[in-house]
């Protein structure tokens, strides 16, 4: 019975979506404030109708109730408990279940936190993502329903995907889509101020917050993606460019553009067009990305069941949302050069080349996903380009950014002094180039591992520095707001990244190795010694799993237990053992017995020692934080009377555009 | 007109992306090329399910053709794949060679108390080592084998009633056409 009204609800959820959709933007246009006050009940109903369809059918996976096909198909009565509420997000139907909740929870955000904006604006936004969210829905309900009974009922269900029977992506799917989906934000913005023909610096200030959270959810999930694949997929790895890692990685690109074109049309009233524009393509790439890995036209490893038919449909969306958002940009964009004017050394200028920079590497990222479908399409045959090109594109494109980011701080909006940039290319310049020389003999000379320690001292020295200055300069209390607070920390972020990359990829050391019981392995100062393989058993698995001692010198580091796991469908999984640090990781994963009848002989192992690799996800972090800080800052709560009387006295408001 | 070019690339994507779409339906994602199509299968040497202590090797059962399908008693797809098999078997002109995959021997015996033998023979593979050689992702997968020992059709997944008229048939007609 219970599935059945979580269909009912799906179906409901869908009305309210298109009437939340239909009646505020057509009494914003037609200016009658009853149609447009439809739009914040609509978005509460909608978040109870999706929130209840996802109970339910979390439910359905805690008593196992295998009469649901989708429940059949992706648990299993021996699935650990936690996991059965993670099997929800396990396949193509759940996780669209949450996309279209996430969508809900924002909208529901977004109506409850509004009270300083207009109501027609509030109309608008809250309206354009009714247009999202009927799309989503019309989806689930059409082509990927979650709630078809099979009759009669399974009597045990298939299991889920043993790669995902695990604790880092129960935070993975719902950080990323909340992420994807918090761009919706900027972006019916964008739509609304467009549709509105003004963009307000109020309004603005408004949404900067929104960006940031998303930003960093996106961040997050992302990190967390990349970890899970590091210590799950047993060969050490933290990125593949793989399409649907891509797909996550274009709107974070464009989100960072965005976040700081924001900042300049906000303060400055400068870039507008490009900020509007960067609104709508933040989102477009959150839903190209679903697309890509949904609809099958890119194969990947972790794609989802494709079929032609949600291809189509998700492609006719994209089509009307995207194609409409851009056609509307064309006719309405501000077409004035707006805001305050600039000279070639300023805050605006250094903004302009980063957010040059990370929307050619978006397009970059962009064109190498879709280069094996270009291939197809000129039949070229099926062109893979992979990891090369993206290696010696990306940190190409990042170098001017990693070059130029302590300088940002520094300049000031409009025009900016050489002096107070030549002290800080003289201070942090030296400090990097001596850091560089010392390191030089601790790495060997590895010109990577150098230009990481070169990067990260120069990145954090310079960032100190600023904080240095508005230290010594500002009077106590207003030193560091939160949005400069969270701009230094996702900026020191930058540097810890960057040197997580650089150190671990060059000094990293991997062994493939036999190693018989007893047997022992050296890297650098740890030895590692093989103590055998015996049988474990899980709650709904089987698995070897051997005793790996690691000393260094006479003392014990850890004792490390990688395993080789069966599940009940005869899937095999490794799962490898870290013992993690601060400035290194060990990593241990299990091969094959030599002997397949001799378990306890010797065995294939894989060792890895990994410097620096968590400064990777620090870093990571880092930036996450920043981002969340940044969108705490007081300025962008103001109370409705204050918003009116600033807006008033804005600057912005005289520049209104018109088409 | 600068303005318009944002639509206009976009617009270009939904072009190469509408291409996809219509590339997938012509050509499957999902086959995956095995390498031993139209080659030799692989030498093996299993037991009989139920007489353990004799084995059958490739060359046992060279000189007439037959269907390997792939089995095992934990996979739900075989249950749905093996009504086809009793009702089609018959009909295609093949003997059904049934291979047991990683199956502990009285399982699979239950299974087919239960369901019913459409196989002529049962081999059993229960460490699964020699399905490596034929490549086997999974249960249920079929391989149509001819006289001479060459495999000369795949399948992965089950054998649906729309598979076998439309594949397996026409691939065991063109291969008895060859060699009658």
């Amino acid at each position: 019975m219970l599935p059945e009204l979580g269909q009912i609800a799906l179906l409901l959820a869908l009305l309210v979506a298109a009437l939340q959709a239909l009646l505020p933007l057509l009494g914003a246009q037609r200016d009658v404030p009853v149609l447009m006050a439809v739009a914040r009940p609509a978005a509460w109903m909608q978040l109870l109708l999706v929130g209840l369809a996802f109970a339910i059918l979390t439910h359905a996976f805690v008593v196992n109730d295998f009469s649901v096909q989708y429940v059949a198909e992706n648990s299993n009565s021996l699935l650990p408990t936690l996991y059965r509420y993670t099997a929800v997000l396990g396949a193509h139907e759940g996780s669209l279940l949450l996309w279209a909740l996430v969508l809900a929870l924002w909208t529901a955000a977004v109506a409850r936190f509004s009270k300083a904006l207009p109501l027609p604006v509030v109309a608008r936004v809250l309206g354009v993502m009714g247009v999202v969210s009927v799309g989503f829905l019309a989806f689930l309900v059409f082509t990927s329903n979650p709630f078809i009974r099979i009759l009669p009922a399974a009597g045990e269900g298939r299991d889920l995907n043993p790669l995902l029977q695990d604790p880092g992506l129960i935070v993975h799917p719902p950080m990323l889509y909340a992420g994807y989906v918090g761009f919706a934000v900027p972006f019916a913005f964008a739509i609304a101020a467009l549709l509105e023909r003004r963009i307000d610096a109020q309004w603005l200030r408004w949404t900067r917050p929104w960006t940031n959270v998303a930003w960093a959810c996106l961040t997050l999930g992302i990190a967390l993606g990349s970890w899970w694949a590091y210590y799950e997929l047993g060969w050490g790895g933290w990125w593949f460019w793989d399409p649907v890692e891509n797909a996550s990685f274009m709107p974070w690109l464009v989100g960072v553009a965005l976040i700081h074109a924001q900042a300049v049309t906000e303060k400055r009233g400068s870039l507008r067009a490009w900020t509007i524009l960067l609104s709508i393509f933040a989102f477009s790439l959150s839903l190209l990305g679903t697309f890509l890995v949904r609809s099958g036209v890119l194969t990947s490893v972790h794609a989802f069941a494709s079929d032609p038919r949600r291809g189509v449909f998700i492609l006719a969306f994209l089509t009307i949302v995207v194609g409409g958002s851009l056609l509307l940009y064309a006719l309405r964009a501000p077409k004035v050069l707006g805001g305050k004017p600039f000279q070639v050394v300023s805050r605006e200028t250094a903004l302009l080349i980063s957010n040059l920079m990370f929307a050619v590497a978006a397009a970059m990222v962009l064109l190498g996903t879709l280069f094996p479908l270009i291939g197809d399409a000129l039949n070229l045959g099926r062109i893979s380009v992979g990891p090369p090109y993206f290696g010696f594109l990306f940190p190409l494109l990042m170098l001017p950014v990693v070059l130029l980011l302590p300088f940002g701080p520094f300049l000031r909006w409009g025009k900016g002094d050489a002096p107070v940039l030549k002290q800080l290319l003289l201070r942090a310049g030296i400090a990097a180039a001596a850091c560089a020389i010392v390191a030089a003999f601790l790495v060997d000379g590895q010109p990577k591992a150098i230009a990481g320690v070169a990067a990260l001292v120069w990145l954090v020295v310079g960032v100190l520095l600023y904080a240095l200055k508005r230290w010594r300069e500002m009077p106590r209390g207003r030193r560091y707001p939160a949005e400069m607070a969270g701009m230094l920390l996702a900026h020191l972020g930058v540097g810890v990244f960057v040197a997580g990359v650089l150190l671990s990829e060059s000094l990293s050391v991997t062994r493939d190795v036999r190693m018989a019981p007893g047997e022992s392995q050296r890297i650098g100062s740890y030895e590692f010694r093989f103590d055998g393989v015996h049988h474990t058993t899980g709650p709904n698995w089987t698995a070897d799993q051997g005793a790996v001692t690691v000393t260094r010198g006479d003392k014990q580091i850890a004792v490390m237990h990688p395993q080789k796991r069966t599940y009940p469908r005869g899937q095999v999984q490794t799962e490898s053992a870290v013992d993690a640090g601060v400035t290194r990781d060990l990593y241990v994963a299990l091969g094959e017995p030599m002997d397949a009848n001799d378990l306890e002989g010797a065995w294939a192992l894989r060792l890895y020692y990994k410097p620096f690799v968590r400064w990777i996800w620090a870093g990571g972090l880092l930036m996450m934080l920043g981002g969340l800080v940044c969108a705490a800052d007081k300025r962008f709560r103001l109370k409705r009377s204050a918003a009116v009387s600033a807006a008033a006295s804005d600057g912005l408001l005289a520049q209104e555009t018109r088409a | 007109m600068s303005r318009l070019l944002p639509f206009i690339g976009f617009m270009l994507l939904v072009g190469l992306f509408g291409f996809g779409i219509w590339w997938n339906t012509q050509h499957d994602p999902n086959a995956i090329p095995t390498p031993l199509l139209n080659k030799p299968a692989p030498e093996f040497n299993l037991p009989k399910l139920y007489e353990p202590a004799q084995t059958v090797s490739k060359a046992d059962l060279l000189g007439r053709p037959y269907l390997l399908n792939v089995f095992a008693s934990w996979c739900v797809e075989c249950g749905v794949e093996h009504p086809v098999l009793t009702a089609e078997g018959p009909t295609l002109g093949v003997e059904l060679v049934g291979y047991n995959y990683k199956d502990a021997p009285d399982d699979a015996k239950g299974w087919l108390a239960k369901h019913g033998n459409p196989y002529a023979l049962l081999i059993a593979d229960e460490p699964g080592h020699t399905a490596i050689d034929f490549g086997v992702y999974g249960a249920p997968e079929s391989f149509l084998i001819d006289a001479k020992g060459v495999i000369r059709y795949k399948h992965i997944g089950p054998l649906t009633p729309e598979v076998v008229a439309k594949e397996l048939k026409p691939a065991i007609a063109a291969m008895l056409k060859e060699a009658p």
